[in-house]
Formats: C-alpha cells, structure tokens, sequence
C-alpha cells in the first residue's frame, strides 16, 4: 500500500465532511437541550427528544407500519422474482428480452405517471387508506429491482447444475426449488436488504394512498411532523435518527452485498 | 439430454415460473398508464364526481398553462443541473475508492450513509441545515441572514444540494464499478511510456469509462427529473413556485385540487418528457456499443 500524498489525504476529509457533517449535526441536534437551539452550543446533551418522540407521540405505530409495508413488499416481490428470474435466468423461453427490457422500462416510470389510476383502483377494490393496499403499487419499483438483481445471481450459478439436476430426473421447478433456490441464498438475501430499504423511504405513495394519521409510514409521518406550533426541531432530528439508525447499521454492515446488489444490474447486461 | 417433449415442458413451466411476476407488472404499471391515458382525455373533478369525455381539451390548456412550462423549466434545470454536478464529484470519488490508501473501508462506508437514509428525512435535515436563524449553514457564514429555502432564487438550488448530497454515491459506486473493469496492464504499459498521471486519465481512463457515464446519466437523469420527495418536504414548490416541479404540480392538481382529467394530463406529460429523454439516451449508449 502506498502512502497517501497530501492530496489524497485533504479529498479523503472532504468528502467524508461532506457526506457525514450532516448527519453528525442531526444526531447533535437531537441530544441538544430544546431550549437552547438558539444558542451556538450546547450546555449538556439530553435524550429528552428522543423520549418525547418515543412516549409523546405515536411514533413506534408508525415505525411498526412501515416494517409492515417494507416486509409484505420485500416477501411478495421475492417469491414471485425468484421464480421468474430463475426462468429468466435458466430457461428457454420466447419474450425474454422483452420482459427484462418491460422490467427496466417500469422501474424508470416517474411514480406520479400512475398516481391516480391507482389511488381509483385502490380505492375501488376498498384498499385504499390500508398498508396492505400499499404494498401492491410498491410492486412498480420493487418487482423490476427483483427481477434485474436475482436474474444476474441466478446466471451467475453453473449452468451445469441445472442439468445434472435435470439429468437426475427433476422437473425445471424442482431443479429450482431443490437445487438453485438454496444455492441462491446470498443473492436473495442482497435483493431483500435492497427492496426493504426501497420500500421503507417510498414517499409519494405512501403520502397519496393512506389518509389515517395511525396508518403512516415512517416518511410521511416524517414530513407532516408538528406543524402545530414551532418547528419541533430537537424531535424531528431524534425521530430522524431512530428512522436512519437501523438502516445505516444494515448498509454498513452489508456493504459490499449492496455494492453488488446496486451495480449487477447495470454494468452487466 | 432428452427429446422435444422435455422442451415443451420446459417452456411450459418457464411461462408458468415468468406468469405471477408478468402479471403483477401489468396491473401496476401497463393498466395504470393506460388508464391514465384514459382519464387525461376527461373532465373529472373527484369530489363532485362529475366526469366527462372532453377529447384532448386537457392537452390543449396544459399548452397554453405557463405555469405547466414554469414547472417544466424547473424540472428540466434541476435535472441538467444536478446530474451534473453529481457526475462531476462522483468521478473523483470513485477514482479515490478505487485507489488502496488506509481508511478506504471507511470511506466506502460512509458515502453509503446519505444513499440509504430516507430522502424525506435528508430533506428534514437539511431543511434545517438551512435554518435561516439557528442552522448549521448561516452558523458558518457569520453576518449571512439569507433565507434559503425562502428566497426564489436560492430554494431550487438548495434542492439541487440535497438530492447532489443523497445520490452522489450511487453515482460514484457505478463508476467505480466501471473503473474496477479496466485493466490495470493499460497503465502499466503507459507508465513506461512515461504518460503522466492526467495523461493517463485522459486517454485511458475516460474513454474506457464511457459506456459506464453513460449509463449512470441515463439512470439519473430519469430519476432527477421525476423529483418529488425533497422538494415537498423542502418547499412544497415554493417561494412563488419557483421550485415547483412536473411531479409536485401534478401531485397538487390531483390531491389537492381533486382535478382527476387535468392532474392527468399532467402525469401523462411527466411520462412522455422521460420516455424522450430515455430514448435520446438509449441512442447515444447504443451508437457507443456500435462504435466498440
């Protein structure tokens, strides 16, 4: 390894300043004594923000709603993905090109071009206002995420696997599920961390669809937080943090799996 | 292996294996730009439930609508200059993530932080960096009392900020995995040559990298241009609308305004602007295969 000149070493704390000042002024904010914001330091830290968002409000409901919405997504869209990236993957079939392309193109769709069809569906079918119903139009970006990911494990895997199972006597959707669904664990864990984190900051749908204050998720409650009197700052900074904190602990810790995850299925098409 | 029987049976499952997910694709994003298609041709005030055949009289008044072309400026100047900016820090970074230096790991990490935090709550955040009396920015810059997110020409490039600070990573990891696919005999070869360092980024680096830039302008670009999330918490479009983008005008229009057949024809706009802009891109990145 060589030794990092002077310039390296100054880009190194520029972007690192850049990319965490932020979020370390966030977490100060939120441990700063809510009478003293105005001050230009503060005098003690306090939790005091964070046990008004935890007790005072219903935030845990709201955090609670949002694991619901990003784990019903990431279940339902990993089933059927693996499935068909398997196919897509491993199986001769006519159209193949097509869906991937038809994948790529939903997954580009600006989420406003389908706002209101779906809010007259949802709203027909009586799962409008229901984080359920909102688990379904997370299928737009979601399924497409699924499919690009997990075809690319999937080809990833020996062809030869596939036919010796064949060989032995297995239907296609044996040799999927018996044999190159295991063996596609890591990758199925990637695209879940990937859809989980997807699902969980989705905003405009989620901001349409659900009008009950008790149904939020984490992003509108976040954005609609106390506009009652003054910006509660300190509050809006700890429930930030509680909203964050689980996934930045997930992204450093799986940081390479979501490296790969994120950049499969655009450089190798 | 066996005979034609196998295959058919093949096939067969491989539709069966395809068909859940095919479905699903067509009811939540094929049916719903069609309908919208279909609404956008309608007078169609929710609350009232008046809803009418009007033929393309919403088109022709979003021609006419100067605050549909205001909206359409700012998306368009957000996303130009926003992907820019983005492409232009996130080379060096990925140039410098590529490099070995200790602390690498770290760095690697933490350019991950903004990616995975929610971009409503980036937006909280910096919508309190921007505090114009107690924020972190105008603590820094003493005597300055400028009203960021409050002042027409400030608020847009404030947004331009976050969204620069929130994807900058994306971006860099694309690039980096084009850099990590570049050989490294090319520079050895050079560096007998004697080719300086900016040498060798010139004529190596950047034209190898090419396909990669390509399509990480494709992917942001498309996404930059449907913002919605950061503005909306930042300034719901505001001061004077001077940060109202397609998205947040026809979000307003449809939740707001209850105007189904119009907020429609705006939605359908949106879609039709990103699908020009993916083709423009599609072009130049195939004319780049063809020329390899």
């Amino acid at each position: 390894m060589k030794r990092p000149g002077l310039g390296t070493a100054l880009a190194v704390v520029a972007f690192l300043t850049f990319f965490l000042g932020p979020f370390f002024w966030q977490v100060l904010t939120s441990l700063w004594p809510d009478g003293e914001l105005t001050r230009p330091w503060p005098s003690h830290l306090t939790v005091d923000s964070y046990v008004s968002v935890l007790w005072g409000r219903p935030f845990l409901r709201v955090v609670a709603n949002s694991l619901l919405v990003a784990a019903l997504t990431t279940g339902f869209c990993l089933t059927m993905g693996a499935a068909a990236a398997f196919a897509l993957a491993k199986l001769e079939f006519r159209g193949k090109g097509l869906l991937l392309s038809a994948a790529l193109a939903v997954s580009m769709f600006p989420p406003i071009a389908t706002v209101s069809p779906l809010y007259l569906i949802l709203r027909a079918v009586g799962l409008r206002d229901s984080l359920i119903g909102l688990a379904l139009p997370y299928a737009t970006f979601a399924l497409p995420l699924t499919l690009w990911v997990l075809t690319s494990f999937f080809r990833q895997l020996p062809d030869e696997l596939y036919r010796a199972a064949r060989v032995d006597g297995c239907t296609p959707f044996q040799a999927f599920r018996r044999v190159l669904l295991p063996l596609a664990a890591p990758g199925l864990a990637t695209t879940a961390i990937l859809v989980f984190i997807f699902a969980w900051n989705e905003f405009l749908y989620a901001l349409t669809f659900l009008s009950t204050p008790e149904k939020r998720t984490v992003p509108v409650a976040i954005s609609l937080f106390a506009s009652e009197y003054r910006e509660p700052w300190g509050e809006i900074a700890a429930a930030s943090v509680v909203a964050t904190l689980p996934l930045v602990v997930l992204t450093v810790l799986f940081q390479r799996r979501i490296v790969s995850g994120l950049t499969a299925g655009a450089v190798k098409e | 292996m066996s005979g034609g029987g196998s295959l058919e049976r093949e096939r067969r499952q491989a539709y069966l294996l395809v068909a859940p997910a095919v479905v699903v694709l067509a009811g939540v994003a094929l049916y719903p730009i069609l309908a919208a298609v279909w609404l956008s041709l309608h007078r169609f005030i929710l609350v009232f439930g008046e809803r009418r055949f009007t033929g393309l009289d919403n088109y022709a008044f979003l021609l006419s609508d100067a605050r549909f072309w205001s909206a359409l400026g700012n998306t368009a100047y957000f996303t130009l200059v926003a992907v820019t900016v983005e492409l232009l820090l996130a080379v060096p970074l990925a140039l410098l993530l590529n490099r070995a230096f200790p602390g690498r790991g770290l760095l690697r990490a933490s350019v991950l932080v903004p990616w995975a935090i929610p971009t409503v709550v980036s937006a909280r955040l910096w919508a309190w960096m921007f505090n114009p009396e107690y924020g972190l920015i105008n603590r820094m810059l003493p005597g300055s009392d400028i009203n960021w997110l409050g002042a027409p020409g400030y608020a847009l490039h404030a947004a331009i900020l976050v969204d620069v600070w929130k994807t900058t990573p994306f971006v860099a990891l694309l690039v980096l995995a084009g850099l990590q696919g570049i050989g490294e005999d090319l520079y050895k070869a050079a560096r007998v040559d004697g080719a300086s360092n900016w040498r060798m980024f010139r004529s190596i680096t950047l034209p190898l990298l090419k396909p990669a830039l390509l399509l990480a302008l494709l992917f942001r670009s498309l996404d930059a241009f449907r913002v919605f999330d950061a503005i909306y918490v930042l300034t719901e479009g505001g001061p004077a609308n001077t940060t109202e983008t397609l998205s947040i005008y026809a979000y307003k229009t449809l939740m707001r305004s209850g105007d189904f057949g119009y907020g429609s024809a705006l939605s359908v706009a949106t879609f039709l602007c990103v699908v020009v802009l993916a083709a423009v891109w599609l072009r130049l990145l195939g004319r780049e295969e063809g020329a390899r």
